[in-house]
């Protein structure tokens, strides 16, 4: 029973991100269900829907084409059906101004793209743990911020 | 269905009773039982095999506890949650020593062996296998938790918090804050402050 599966989306254009994300979550011990998209256009227009399975946990992609990840973030804030969804923020940029800013926005989780696979399973996995802590331990999630 | 059989019994004239043999198959009687209570509370699943059954989506607390309440009328019991709720014990127990200043300072390890009658190697074997993290790293992840919400919501400033929650230095809780969350007490601080301007203004 306590071992359902988490909920994950990846909104990435990029299609080999897309692939070391997916592979990344099989080889995790964690029972994980992952779908992707291919820009904010299509996440959104998937999580908009009435039947939607919404995600435990979103990734989001800063730069894609039509909806970059930050509009995402905006728009996901402002619906509260989304309030129980963590979001992390994918991103090459490491200013301190903006990961403090993507928090302030709304994110939970801040992720430097990293660049090895090593390195990308053990984030994911870290940030699954945590978020399954808050999840089944009912922590304040207003207070769910960490950067990796 | 024995019962049901003796009535019928009962009922026929005397020199009409009978005795019937009965075969059993354990499996299937278990299966169906099992199947019949899963569909009647409507819990989407599938049976994996002998005494095994995956929940494919969350289901509602109250309707799990009157299944599992209707299943032990069969003698059907689920193990699983025996060990769950054990982990909630541990759980609770770790939060009771974070939030009492009297036990802030016991070792977990002993208070939590004492207290729920267990070695602690096993309950920690237990707590890793259900939760994927280990007793250690769950004090922690608590402890920051009530760091921060001590500094969301009281006056209290890092230093004293450091010493509520036991830490030896203001140094030691903000290297263990940023080693858990990634960011500094300040910045958490900063963050949550701006988040809350932003609310206060729509």
């Amino acid at each position: 029973m306590e071992k359902e599966y988490i909920h994950i989306i990846l909104a990435d254009d990029d299609e080999d991100d897309r692939l070391f994300f997916t592979d990344a979550f099989e080889e995790l011990k964690i029972n994980t269900k992952v779908n992707t998209f291919n820009d904010g256009v299509e996440l959104m227009d998937y999580l908009n829907h009435d039947d939607a399975i919404l995600p435990n946990v979103l990734f989001l992609d800063l730069n894609m084409p039509k909806k970059n990840g930050i509009e995402c973030l905006h728009e996901i804030k402002q619906n509260e059906k989304f309030n129980d969804i963590a979001i992390a923020i994918f991103s090459t940029s490491s200013s301190e101004e903006h990961i403090e800013e993507t928090f302030v926005s709304g994110a939970n989780i801040y992720i430097k793209k990293p660049s090895d696979f090593a390195t990308l399973k053990k984030v994911l996995s870290d940030v699954v743990t945590i978020n399954w802590q808050y999840h089944t331990s009912g922590l304040n999630k207003d207070n769910f911020l960490l950067r990796l | 269905m024995g019962i049901i059989l003796l009535l019928l019994q009962l009922l026929k004239p005397k020199s009409e009773a009978m005795k019937i043999f009965i075969k059993f198959d354990f499996n299937a009687v278990c299966r169906k039982v099992l199947e019949d209570k899963l569909i009647k509370h409507h819990i989407k699943h599938r049976i994996l095999g002998f005494g095994e059954v995956e929940i494919l989506e969350k289901i509602d607390t109250a309707n799990f506890a009157e299944f599992a309440n209707e299943l032990k009328e069969y003698g059907i019991d689920i193990i699983e949650n025996q060990k769950t709720i054990l982990v909630q014990k541990i759980k609770d127990t770790i939060i009771e020593m974070i939030h009492n200043p009297e036990l802030v300072n016991v070792k977990s390890s002993v208070y939590l062996a004492e207290k729920l009658s267990h070695s602690y190697g096993y309950l920690s074997n237990l707590f890793s296998d259900v939760t994927y993290t280990s007793i250690e790293n769950y004090i922690i992840l608590q402890k920051i938790e009530h760091a921060k919400q001590l500094i969301v919501s009281s006056d209290l400033s890092l230093t004293e918090i450091a010493f509520q929650l036991n830490y030896s230095s203001v140094a030691h809780l903000s290297t263990q804050f940023k080693n858990v969350t990634g960011i500094t007490p300040s910045a958490f601080q900063r963050i949550i402050t701006k988040r809350r301007e932003i609310a206060n203004k729509k």
